[in-house]
C-alpha cells in the first residue's frame, strides 16, 4: 500500500480525521529548516514549542493521527494540535483532577476507583494537615476529589489531594450527600470550558454545590433531593439536546 | 613486565600494541553518528494544557460559600489580565477614603515623636484654634509654668 502524502495541519483544523493520517507542519518546525531559522526573519515565526496534544503522536515528517474526531488548533502560546474525540473510558493522564471512590483500605494506602483499568492509590499523608499521627477520617465508600501524580501506562496510577504548595485547594473528601453519576469525557470537556452556556444556565436556577471529575463521574448536591434530581437529569440530557431544547427544559421549571 | 632501563621507543611500541588490541575488541556501530535532533514538538497527553479549562470544583449562589472564594482564585491565576483592571473595582476602601484617613494619619503619628515642649506647643495651638471667642486671658493661667516648688520647712 502507498504510503498517503500527508496533509497540511492548518488545511484540516475543524474538519474530521482518522488515524493514520498524516499532518504536516509549516517550515519553520522542521529540524532541516535550522538554518532558515537562526536567521532573524520577518515571517511569524511562533516562539515556543508546537504542542502536541491527545490524539496525536510525533512522527518523523509531522504529526500522525491516533484517534478519530475533529482536530483542534490552539494560537497562543506556542501553537497546539489537538484532536477532540468522544469517549466514556477513561485512561488517567497525570495532573487531571478526578472523582474517586475508595475501595479499600491497604495499611497506609487507600485504593480508589477512577474508571481506569486499574485502582489508584491515594497515600493517607497526601491530605492537607496530615500527619502520620494525625490521620485524615477516610473510611471505605468516601468520595474523593484529586488529582494524578503518577499515571503512565506501566505502573499503578497514584493520587494525591494536595497540590505543589502543600494545600488542599478543593481537593480532599467531598462531603455527604449529593448525587454521582457518570457522563462521557467529550461532555465534561464542554462543562469545563472557560464560558460555559449550560452551567450559565443552570446557576440561575437555584443554588447548588457541583464538582466534576475529568473520569467522566460528576457530583451534585442542591438544597432539596429533588432539586438535586432536576440538575443531574440536566446535565445528563445535554449531551444529546441542542441549545434551544435546553433553553426550553429550563424555561419550563423556572416557570414552576 | 615493567623493565628497568627499558627505552622509550619500544615502550611505546608495546603501548601502542597494547592498545590496538584492546581497541579491535571492542564493537562498534558502522553508522554514521546521527544527529542529535532538536525537536520542537513536545507530545501532551493532558487536555488541560491544550484547553482552558476552569477548576472542576464550583457552587452558585452561595452554596458553598468557600467553594466560591476558591473559584475565583483559582480562575483568577489563569487570567490574570483581567484582575489588573478590576483592581479598582475591588478595592475595599474608596481613594478619598483613603486620603482623608492619611491626612489625619499623619498627625497623629506624627505627634507620637515630639518632644515635650513641642507637644505643650502643639496642643496649645489646637485650643487657640478651638476657642473661637479667644479666651486668652484664662488660658496663661493655665499655661503658668511648673516651677519647682521647695519643700516648706
Amino acid at each position: 500500500m502507498a504510503a498517503e502524502r500527508g496533509m497540511a495541519a492548518e488545511a484540516l483544523v475543524g474538519q474530521v480525521v482518522l488515524p493514520g493520517d498524516l499532518l504536516l507542519l509549516p517550515a519553520h518546525y522542521d529540524e532541516d529548516a535550522e538554518g532558515e531559522r537562526l536567521r532573524l526573519s520577518a515571517g511569524a515565526a511562533p516562539q515556543g514549542r508546537l504542542l502536541c496534544g491527545p490524539g496525536l503522536r510525533r512522527s518523523g515528517a509531522g504529526l500522525l493521527v491516533t484517534k478519530c474526531g475533529l482536530l483542534r488548533h490552539r494560537p497562543g502560546g506556542g501553537g497546539a494540535y489537538w484532536v477532540d474525540s468522544q469517549q466514556k473510558r477513561y485512561v488517567p493522564v497525570k495532573g487531571d483532577h478526578v472523582i474517586g471512590i475508595v475501595t479499600a483500605k491497604a495499611g497506609d494506602v487507600f485504593r480508589l476507583d477512577v474508571g481506569g483499568s486499574e485502582p489508584a492509590s491515594l497515600s493517607y499523608l497526601a491530605f492537607e494537615g496530615a500527619t502520620k499521627r494525625n490521620r485524615p477520617n477516610v473510611q471505605v465508600g468516601d468520595v474523593i476529589y484529586g488529582q494524578f501524580v503518577v499515571a503512565n501506562k506501566d505502573m499503578e496510577p497514584e493520587m494525591v489531594c494536595i497540590d505543589s504548595s502543600g494545600k488542599s485547594s478543593g481537593m480532599g473528601i467531598i462531603g455527604q450527600d449529593g448525587f454521582l453519576f457518570k457522563v462521557s469525557l467529550g461532555l465534561i470537556r464542554k462543562l469545563l470550558a472557560p464560558k460555559c452556556e449550560i452551567i450559565k444556565e443552570l446557576s440561575q436556577l437555584y443554588p447548588f454545590e457541583l464538582v466534576l471529575g475529568m473520569n467522566g463521574r460528576i457530583w451534585v448536591k442542591a438544597g432539596t433531593v429533588q432539586q438535586t434530581l432536576i440538575i443531574v437529569n440536566i446535565l445528563e440530557a445535554c449531551e444529546y439536546m441542542t441549545a434551544e431544547q435546553r433553553k426550553e427544559a429550563l424555561a419550563k421549571l423556572s416557570g414552576n | 613486565f615493567m623493565q628497568r632501563g627499558l627505552d622509550s621507543q619500544t615502550k611505546k611500541q608495546l603501548e601502542e600494541e597494547e592498545k590496538k588490541i584492546i581497541s579491535e575488541e571492542h564493537w562498534y556501530l558502522d553508522v554514521p553518528d546521527l544527529k542529535e535532533k532538536e525537536s520542537c514538538i513536545i507530545e501532551e497527553r493532558s487536555f488541560l494544557r491544550c484547553e482552558d479549562l476552569v477548576y472542576g470544583r464550583m457552587s452558585f449562589k452561595g452554596f458553598n460559600p468557600e467553594i466560591e472564594k476558591l473559584m475565583v482564585q483559582m480562575n483568577s491565576k489563569c487570567k490574570e489580565e483581567e484582575i489588573e483592571e478590576d483592581d479598582k473595582m475591588e478595592a475595599d476602601v474608596s481613594d478619598e477614603e483613603m486620603a482623608r484617613r492619611y491626612e489625619t494619619l499623619v498627625g497623629t503619628i506624627g505627634k507620637k515623636f515630639l518632644r515635650k515642649r513641642d507637644q505643650r506647643v502643639l496642643k496649645d495651638d489646637d485650643e487657640d484654634e478651638d476657642d473661637e471667642e479667644g479666651n486668652s486671658d484664662t488660658i496663661p493661667s493655665k499655661r503658668a509654668k511648673k516651677m519647682f516648688l521647695k519643700p516648706q520647712d
